[in-house]
């Protein structure tokens, strides 16, 4: 990767708190990585993982247990507060007080870290803060109180509040989450639009693992106990990394389709035959879900078991012992498997 | 798109406050118990003889007095509710409702018991005294702040928090009536008056005192309004915007307690200034950016206590009313309309 440069690297970073006078509950030790501009990084793990704490670290709201974090060559610690709000922007999924304040008002407070002591906006702030507004997309709610947004749009917002502060390095606590499916798929998308456009480096952490996967540049993935994963999306799912990231076996990751799903307990089997893969991925999910474990081109004999064609979404033929019955619907299907028990 | 919309509404809103302003100050020097032409109280402010030395008195010694205190209380109080709910997060806090009023009113009773009602404020009263009475409410109203600063530590919820202070509140009540039970007939008198509220309690002399006292509170308001935008989304973005929050909170707490303190040690503590006129002026305004919300929060808080003070001294010959027992009818209504319009007001959403 020489052609993005890393803009914050920690070596033997160690996170957690300090709790009382001598006492520290470290959360993850000896985690070394980097982020680079231009990429959008997602970080990924279970709740209680540790995501929280490591984005509040490198976002300097912690300080780190120990290691050492640099931020565009300087320590992390030795950069004052003026310092850091021009270098690393924020979003966080705090509640504001803000309702009574139209975008553009909300969006100019991002113009704070840049402004003199009365906050007073000169032509060049205005100009940021209106470019800002126009790359995030809500241009046409600027006048509007941010009470009158919905979530979508106050995040693309905030997100604007974060490009008018104008730091290479900006970090997203869980943007997506309270969002519907749209605003989310937007939301990502920008993100992902800015980092590349704008030259930032951006990191968020998102339980939201669909979107993460198609759009991120890099994955962080933290897992409890065994540090941080770093790598390429498609390095990381074919080397097999996002199958244990969560640690239970009840849940499984289908590295085809890039999403998790809960491990089938059957106590049924059948064989399945489709004309598509589409046709297959359905039918086999409607069999799961009613605790049925497919075979799909067995190489044993398998006379003894129900066997199930699908020649198109409305023609499917069951054959059992009982005889050979079609069905029109996986509706009347399932309906008919459950009448065999 | 350059300009927030409401920069030409706040203009004109500040030019109508003004011309109220003048006007009832006008009419808080023209009205009272003595009637005194209007053509003679202009005479006597441009320092011309009037018809009689005594309308001189009344207008030069306790007309203005009164009025110069009904202003500089109704600033004080509006601005000092404004930072509290912007620093609590809660649009219904305010130096009355959190008991920071009742703290400035234990140190008063404090001082004033202790000496036996000889440090009266509606008696002329040494300056030591008088310093002592500043002193006691400051402290006592610093004291009452930094207990629920420190609630607000433990107790995250705003709701509660607010609880939190009427509790406080009611504790301090209790400590200064049983005050007045093991006090003199004299002091318990003297506090019972001051805490009725009253502008005219303040005399000429004490007057620069009190404005001086009010005057660099407002003064450290205004230099606060970058952060108390920045606070607006909270303490970890404005941190993150390079607000320093503990020195911003530390400052929001002296400035309330210094204005919250010098009113109610010279006027009595005046219920519901702090809590209502800010959200008059939000509603005026339609915004709560602090640029232009907080010169109109303070011009709103003094032209409602001079309404206020004009009100009490129309009853003319039989007396002049409380203070408190305009107040309320006119906040009340306001916070009324505010909860329950609180879906479709912004600021609070």
């Amino acid at each position: 990767m020489e052609s993005t440069t890393a803009i914050l690297s920690a070596q033997a970073l160690s996170i957690g708190y300090r709790t009382g006078h001598h006492g520290v509950k470290q959360i993850h030790h000896n985690l070394s990585f980097a982020l680079h501009r231009g990429e959008l990084t997602c970080l990924l793990g279970a709740n209680g993982s540790g995501k929280s704490t490591l984005l509040r670290t490198l976002a300097a709201a912690q300080p780190p247990l120990a290691g050492t974090i640099t931020l565009e060559g300087r320590d992390l610690s030795t950069l004052s507060e003026r310092e850091l709000s021009r270098l690393i922007g924020v979003v966080l999924t705090d509640k504001t007080q803000t309702g009574g304040l139209t975008v553009y008002e909300m969006v100019s407070l991002g113009r704070q870290p840049h402004t003199g002591f009365f906050g007073r906006l000169d032509r060049h702030d205005r100009q940021v803060v209106d470019e800002a507004i126009e790359a995030a997309g809500i241009a046409h709610k600027a006048d509007t109180y941010m009470a009158q947004l919905s979530d979508g749009e106050k995040q693309k917002a905030m997100i604007a509040k974060v490009l008018a502060q104008e730091c290479p390095l900006v970090i997203l606590d869980e943007p997506t989450a309270f969002l519907d499916a749209v605003s989310r798929i937007e939301t990502m998308t920008l993100l992902h639009r800015i980092a590349t456009t704008q030259h930032k480096a951006i990191l968020l952490s998102t339980h939201d693992i669909e979107q993460a996967l198609v759009l991120a540049d890099r994955l962080w993935l933290l897992r409890k106990g065994q540090g941080l994963c770093s790598g390429v999306t498609e390095d990381l799912i074919l080397n097999g990394d996002l199958d244990t990231l969560f640690d239970r076996r009840d849940i499984c990751f289908d590295r085809a389709h890039g999403s998790y799903y809960p491990s089938v307990q059957w106590e049924k089997e059948i064989v399945v035959e489709a004309s598509d893969e589409t046709l297959l991925h359905w039918t086999v999910n409607a069999l799961n879900r009613n605790s049925y474990g497919c075979r799909i081109a067995p190489d044993e004999d398998t006379s003894s078991l129900p066997r199930l064609t699908v020649s198109d979404a409305h023609t499917l033929t069951l054959r059992t012992a009982a005889g050979v019955q079609p069905f029109t619907t996986f509706d009347a299907l399932i309906e008919g498997l459950k009448k065999q028990d | 798109m350059n300009k927030p919309r409401h920069s030409s509404r706040a203009k004109r809103l500040i030019g109508l406050l003004i011309v109220l302003l003048v006007a009832l100050c006008a009419a808080n020097l023209w009205f009272g118990s003595v009637q005194i032409p209007a053509s003679a109280v202009w005479d006597i402010l441009c320092g011309r003889e009037s018809e009689k030395e005594v309308w001189r008195f009344i207008v030069l010694e306790s007309r203005l007095p009164q009025m110069v205190a009904a202003l500089l209380s109704g600033a004080a109080l509006a601005v000092a509710g404004l930072l509290l709910q912007t620093a609590f997060n809660n649009p219904l806090a305010g130096p009355s409702i959190l008991g920071i009023d009742t703290g400035a009113s234990l140190g008063v009773a404090l001082v004033m018991l202790l000496f036996g009602g000889s440090l009266g404020l509606t008696q002329s009263t040494t300056l030591t005294g008088f310093t002592a009475i500043i002193a006691g409410a400051f402290v006592g109203s610093i004291i009452v702040l930094g207990t629920i600063l420190f609630f607000s530590t433990l107790v995250k919820n705003n709701i509660m928090l607010l609880i939190v202070g009427i509790m406080v509140g009611y504790v301090t009540s209790s400590v200064i009536s049983l005050l007045n039970y093991f006090s003199t007939a004299e002091g318990v008198h003297s506090y019972t008056i001051w805490g009725m509220g009253n502008f005219s309690g303040v005399t000429g002399e004490q007057l620069p005192y009190f404005a001086l006292s009010v005057g660099v509170g407002l003064a450290i308001a205004i230099l606060l309004i970058k952060p108390l935008n920045a606070l607006l989304l909270g303490d970890r973005y404005a941190a993150n915007l390079g607000v320093n929050i503990k020195l911003t909170r530390n400052l929001l707490l002296i400035v309330t307690g210094l204005l919250t303190a010098s009113t109610t040690a010279f006027c009595g503590p005046i219920s519901f200034i702090g809590l209502a006129v800010p959200h008059i002026a939000r509603l005026l305004l339609g915004t709560s950016n602090h640029n232009t919300l907080l010169p109109v929060t303070l011009l709103c808080g003094a032209v409602t206590t001079l309404l206020c003070n004009l009100i009490c001294i129309l009853p003319g010959e039989s007396g002049i009313l409380p203070i408190n027992a305009i107040t309320p009818v006119l906040g009340a209504p306001v916070i009324i309309y505010v909860i329950i319009n609180q879906r479709k007001i912004q600021y609070f959403n």
